[in-house]
């Protein structure tokens, strides 16, 4: 037990812990977020309704509004699509689709930019120059366009068949790759600093090959920032994906996330079934903007210059 | 300056180089053009016609000189899904998606510019910061769901304004207009608003930031003490020191909004270009998509250059460091 809640103790006393818990906006933005992760990663369990099963689909309660308006019903507390299902285990199920891409695609553009950038630092000359010139021309284009464009070509590439069953890996794909350029600029800028100081040197002179020095001695060092910004783009990847699935490119309709359930709800706006957009649309707002939050926090308290 | 803005071309022609690559290899490797052209029936020497009249038994390189001399004048083919040349596509939606990205920058420059600089003079007054707290929502919304909202309220709820479409429009040649009809301008506010919202308020705060820098300077304490009025101190002095940065970041937001312009142009049904693109992104439709990238990497390249030449016009400090350094 004491081994357990030692640990514990010392994240309690720590500066980290002081200036959240000194932010109250930190605090309740940290709750919002830990909501939509539990919400959404328990749905299957915490869901009042399973949405994909079509037996419990009842077409009789399509289009109910929110249980506290007329003609709501107390079951539907959020009202139901035009399919007659529950929209919020929709809605978890979706954020559930929709964290997933976030998170992978995030893991995708730090594995791969960490990796540029510490090619690019360590290496130098020729493929530091090259590479970071492919980086400044894709940060020239917005990155919802590189990642338009990506998944774009990988649908077009594919037979119809084969991009369905790895649509999601799609989508992941095309978000992750157009979000690197950031992370290798960081990561490479600060090689740039670490492979002079004297602990390089140091390996060098014992003879350790440049990919072990590279990633056991140089990357550890390099790390720091990349958190901060990988928290900063877990926001815009979610973004990005609930803007392509809303474009009808993004994950395939048998998996919808967020940003399909708006673009289903988009067709009844007309009609005046708000809710059926609005609701996914405002849990998105909130999962973004709490994961911004904490993002620029964390980017504060780890920032020695600021406290 | 002509070494400078030599230099730049030189810079941006990779690039242009490099996109007309992957434009290229879409055409090539991505579906066979053959096997759509020739339909079901056909002979082994009619194929063999077909591809050496398309020339792709060429060597990779005369392909690719060859895709480039075409795209150059503007030569794309047809387009699968609608079995019209791309050109002529890309040159009926053209003027939709430029008004609205017209339309867009100038609230977003105008206002950006006028809440800017009122946030920054008046920094702590109530208006100031409900401008502030705006352009936070603004910054934190994806845009489509601004639009949404924007529809939700003035179209469906209120009724003032359409929600699709661009109204009518007056052909003027090839061009079309949406600007000289009451219900063309009516269709292109809430359009223009969802897209220009975070240049906005990207302008906004920049043009605050660098009020209250311009403000703090002694060459301002000066220009008060020689007794000038407030508004030729404001404008004249500060606000004019302010524009370097808010030229190179509007101009370089200004192909932010034609990117983006895909995603207004989905909610609002707005017929141009970059719903031309998305319709074509999901049913692989090539030759649109190829033609797409293209003019979209040119209107970044040249805007790019031309907020380089604009930086450099606007800021004297430029040239005469570079008369010494040369």
């Amino acid at each position: 037990m004491a081994a357990i809640l030692a640990p514990l103790g010392r994240l309690l006393d720590s500066d980290l812990f002081y200036s959240f818990r000194r932010s109250p906006v930190t605090v309740v933005s940290a709750l919002v977020a830990l909501v939509c992760l539990v919400g959404a990663g328990l749905a299957p369990w915490l869901a009042p309704h399973d949405p994909f099963d079509l037996a419990s689909l009842n077409l009789i309660d399509a289009f109910k509004p929110p249980a506290w308006m007329a003609e709501g019903d107390a079951t539907y507390p959020l009202g139901t699509d035009d399919q007659g299902r529950d929209l919020l285990s929709a809605i978890m199920y979706g954020a559930r689709i929709s964290l997933l891409v976030g998170i992978c695609a995030v893991l995708f553009s730090t594995l791969l930019g960490v990796g540029i950038g510490l090619a690019a630092g360590y290496l130098g000359g020729t493929v530091d120059g090259l590479l970071m010139r492919i980086a400044d021309i894709q940060l020239t284009f917005p990155s919802i366009l590189i990642a338009l464009l990506v998944d774009g070509v990988v649908r077009a590439a594919l037979p119809q068949e084969v991009h369905e069953h790895i649509a999601l890996f799609v989508v992941i794909f095309a978000i992750g790759i157009s979000a690197w350029p950031q992370f290798a600029r960081t990561v490479r800028s600060s090689t740039l600093v670490e492979r002079n100081k004297e602990y390089v040197l140091a390996a060098r002179v014992i003879g350790l090959s440049r990919p072990h020095i590279m990633l056991t001695h140089v990357l550890p060092n390099v790390l720091g920032p990349v958190l901060v910004i990988a928290t900063l783009n877990l926001g815009n990847a979610i973004i990005s994906e609930a803007t392509l699935s809303f474009l009808g490119v993004g994950v395939p309709p048998t998996q919808p996330s967020l940003g399909t359930l708006i673009r289903i709800g988009n067709d009844f706006l007309g009609s005046g079934e708000w809710w059926i957009t609005i609701f996914p649309g405002a849990a998105l707002v909130a999962m973004v903007l709490s994961v911004n939050l904490l993002g620029d926090w964390l980017r504060d308290a780890l920032n020695p210059k600021l406290r | 300056m002509a070494a400078f803005i030599l230099s730049r071309i030189l810079q941006a022609i990779p690039v242009m180089l490099v996109v007309a690559f992957i434009s290229f290899a879409m055409f090539t490797y991505v579906g066979d053009p053959v096997a759509i052209m020739l339909g079901q029936d056909f002979t082994e020497a009619q194929r063999a016609a077909l591809v050496s009249s398309l020339g792709l038994d060429q060597p990779f390189f005369v392909q690719f000189a060859r895709f480039i001399g075409q795209a150059v004048q503007g030569e794309f083919g047809l387009s699968y899904r609608l079995s019209r040349p791309v050109a002529e596509l890309i040159a009926e939606r053209a003027p939709a998606t430029l008004e609205l990205a017209f339309c867009a920058a100038g609230i977003a420059l105008v206002v950006g510019v006028a809440m800017g600089v009122y946030t920054g003079l008046y920094r702590n007054s109530w208006l100031s910061r409900a401008l502030l707290t705006f352009s936070l929502v603004g910054v934190s919304l994806p845009p489509f769901l601004i639009g949404i909202l924007l529809i939700l309220i003035f179209s469906v709820w209120l009724g003032w304004l359409p929600s699709f479409g661009r109204g009518e429009v007056v052909q003027l040649g090839w061009w079309s207009t949406g600007f000289l009809t009451w219900s063309g301008l009516k269709a292109l506010v809430l359009p223009s608003i969802t897209l220009g919202l975070f240049q906005l308020t990207l302008i906004m705060r920049l043009v605050r930031a660098e009020m209250l820098e311009v403000l703090r300077t002694d060459y301002i304490k000066f220009a008060r003490a020689r007794g000038l009025s407030n508004r030729a101190v404001h404008f004249g002095h500060a606000l004019k020191n302010t524009l370097v940065p808010v030229i190179t970041i509007a101009g370089l937001q200004l192909g932010g909004i034609i990117a983006f312009a895909i995603v207004t142009e989905t909610v609002f049904q707005w017929p141009g270009m970059g719903l031309l693109f998305i319709q074509s992104v999901s049913v692989a439709d090539i030759p649109v998509m190829a033609a797409y990238l293209l003019l979209i990497a040119l209107v970044f390249v040249s805007i790019n250059l031309a907020v380089d030449l604009l930086y450099y016009a606007v800021d004297p400090r430029l040239r005469v460091g570079r008369g010494r350094g040369h």
